[in-house]
């Protein structure tokens, strides 16, 4: 587990930033909720009247009024796509920056198979995602009762589990990426978080584009939906974790070939 | 025994660069010199021998063990020294020592220690920090802290200065005579002749010269030096001539008789007939690849 631990340590910095920057924001906008819930009623009623733009943030089947309401739609937007970021952001660059930073030739000319290599590091993001979202969903739960607000625990932790494994899955399409890449790594895996985000919000639209719930891993994050079923989609994760495991998969094919420049 | 056996080893890189059914066999103990000028194939015959890049055809074998299918074990008893030592950003030098004792699954402290005292390595000095001088030495104690069986040093010189090159090639002179082998790559020939006890010659990717050093640098060509004055103009086998008013010198590869005969026909104040020094072998060899292009 050396590598794992030097990759922990390597990371730390960008660990904290991230979790503490998307922490801090939800637990800033729970805490905005007392002071906006006496106007909600109003609020909601301009929200829902927004179009195709409530529909798209899935605001006119969320009821803003209601705090669990309020935190899915706010959460669904700051952990959502900020998790997504820095699950790509970490996996992405994982495998291919130990080529980039040229560092690739120390690492690899110690007797380490590559197979460890890749295992290693896909432990040390597993590691770092889950950690961070066990922060964020302390920091979460830790606002709800500082503003003396019971928390429905079980829409809470469904939509904190939907989120989680969104984050898992995307780490697994970018750590297959990071073995393949060599330079200009990080913009990738945040590009590609970015157009999963909008392929959601485009689904959410028009009727015609639902098939793109399939295809994102936002499909299963739909606050809306898990509020309405209290229950997640069984059959978009499964996709999902299946598209993780290729994802993965590739990694270990395509890293234990490589030609290391 | 053998510790580097290569097999008709062949990288192609698509272009025309990489190295091309090369054999090469470096025994134990040997001081192995591996002499080309740069993109001569040196490089990726070590990148290939450790794993780092697979070969496109043919084998190799160190200490008797496919490189392919246990590289691991070779590893664990190889000691590398990159021509560019580049470590993690931001960690200090005895961390990345201890990163690479750990990895190796050994305890280093001692070696590690000693190495750095000789070679005054501050181990308390973040990377960045270091120049590039500085950073090759983290790379020597990297590769020497674990005692390895094999060395293998791409042009380990290039940043040290004069005095830490001579330190540097004391420690390995000692380790050679532990019974480490050395395999060092250079252009650079006085290191090669003063250090080595093997060499071999490599030119686009291909050997074209492998020997002990001593009969590299005995080949039947000769450096002639001649005062006073000759006719050299019906006589083959000449080449790298230079004239002074008094004087010719020139490297000569022919027939003895014929130069003997040449050089009495003249009037000869002074003679001198030597061998030449491995930079005009080196020469030799890499103007003959060019005659037969």
């Amino acid at each position: 587990m050396t590598l794992v631990k030097h990759e922990l340590k390597q990371s730390k910095l960008s660990f904290l930033i991230w979790t503490l920057s998307i922490g801090f924001m939800i637990a800033l906008c729970v805490f905005l909720y007392p002071e906006m819930s006496s106007q909600m009623e109003d609020v909601t009623d301009i929200f829902a009247s927004m179009g195709s733009f409530t529909a798209a943030f899935g605001m006119d089947r969320l009821n803003f009024g209601t705090l669990i309401g309020f935190y899915a739609v706010e959460c669904g937007n700051i952990l959502g796509l900020g998790g997504a970021f820095y699950a790509a952001f970490c996996a992405v660059a994982v495998l291919s920056k130990e080529e980039k930073e040229k560092t690739a030739e120390f690492l690899l000319t110690h007797p380490v198979s590559r197979k460890r290599i890749v295992t290693e590091k896909l432990i040390s993001v597993i590691i770092l995602i889950t950690a961070m979202n066990v922060i964020v969903y302390a920091l979460a739960v830790g606002s709800f009762a500082a503003i003396d607000e019971t928390v429905p625990m079980k829409e809470m932790n469904l939509l904190h589990i939907a989120y989680y494994l969104m984050q898992i899955e995307i780490a697994g399409i970018c750590f297959g990426i990071s073995a393949f890449v060599r330079k200009g790594n990080i913009g990738i895996g945040l590009g590609m978080a970015t157009i999963l985000y909008f392929l959601n919000l485009v689904a959410n639209i028009t009727e015609s584009a639902e098939f793109l719930k399939y295809i994102t891993p936002f499909g299963y994050c739909e606050a809306a939906d898990i509020m309405a079923d209290g229950n997640l989609d069984k059959t978009l994760i499964g996709i999902g974790m299946a598209v993780t495991v290729c994802g993965i998969a590739r990694a270990y094919i395509k890293y234990t070939k490589k030609d290391i420049q | 025994m053998d510790i580097i056996k290569t097999t008709k080893l062949t990288k192609n890189y698509g272009k025309a660069r990489g190295i091309i059914d090369l054999d090469l066999t470096v025994k134990q103990g040997e001081f192995f010199g591996f002499i080309g000028p740069n993109g001569a194939g040196k490089s990726t015959t070590i990148r290939t021998l450790l794993g780092l890049i697979s070969p496109t055809a043919g084998s190799a074998e160190i200490f008797g063990k496919d490189i392919a299918k246990e590289k691991e074990v070779i590893l664990q008893r190889v000691g590398y020294l990159p021509s560019e030592a580049i470590f993690y950003r931001g960690m200090k030098v005895k961390d990345i020592l201890k990163l690479s004792a750990d990895l190796r699954k050994k305890d280093c402290t001692a070696e590690a220690k000693s190495l750095c005292d000789h070679l005054q390595l501050d181990t308390a000095r973040k990377i960045d920090e270091l120049s590039f001088g500085n950073r090759k030495k983290v790379g020597i104690v990297c590769a020497l802290q674990h005692n390895p069986e094999l060395l293998v040093l791409d042009e380990p010189t290039s940043g040290l200065d004069p005095l830490m090159q001579k330190e540097f090639f004391e420690i390995l002179r000692e380790r050679n005579k532990q019974g480490t082998t050395i395999f060092l790559s250079s252009h650079i020939l006085s290191e090669i002749q003063r250090n080595c006890t093997h060499a071999a010659i490599i030119r686009s990717g291909k050997i074209i010269a492998c020997d002990s050093v001593e009969e590299l640098a005995k080949t039947s060509t000769k450096r002639v030096n001649v005062h006073g004055t000759v006719n050299l103009d019906a006589l083959g086998g000449v080449r790298d001539i230079e004239r002074t008013d008094d004087s010719v010198s020139f490297l000569y590869n022919g027939d003895m008789s014929a130069l003997l005969n040449t050089l009495s026909a003249g009037k000869v104040n002074d003679l001198t007939v030597s061998e030449p020094d491995l930079e005009e072998v080196f020469m030799h060899y890499y103007e003959k690849e060019d005659l037969t292009k």
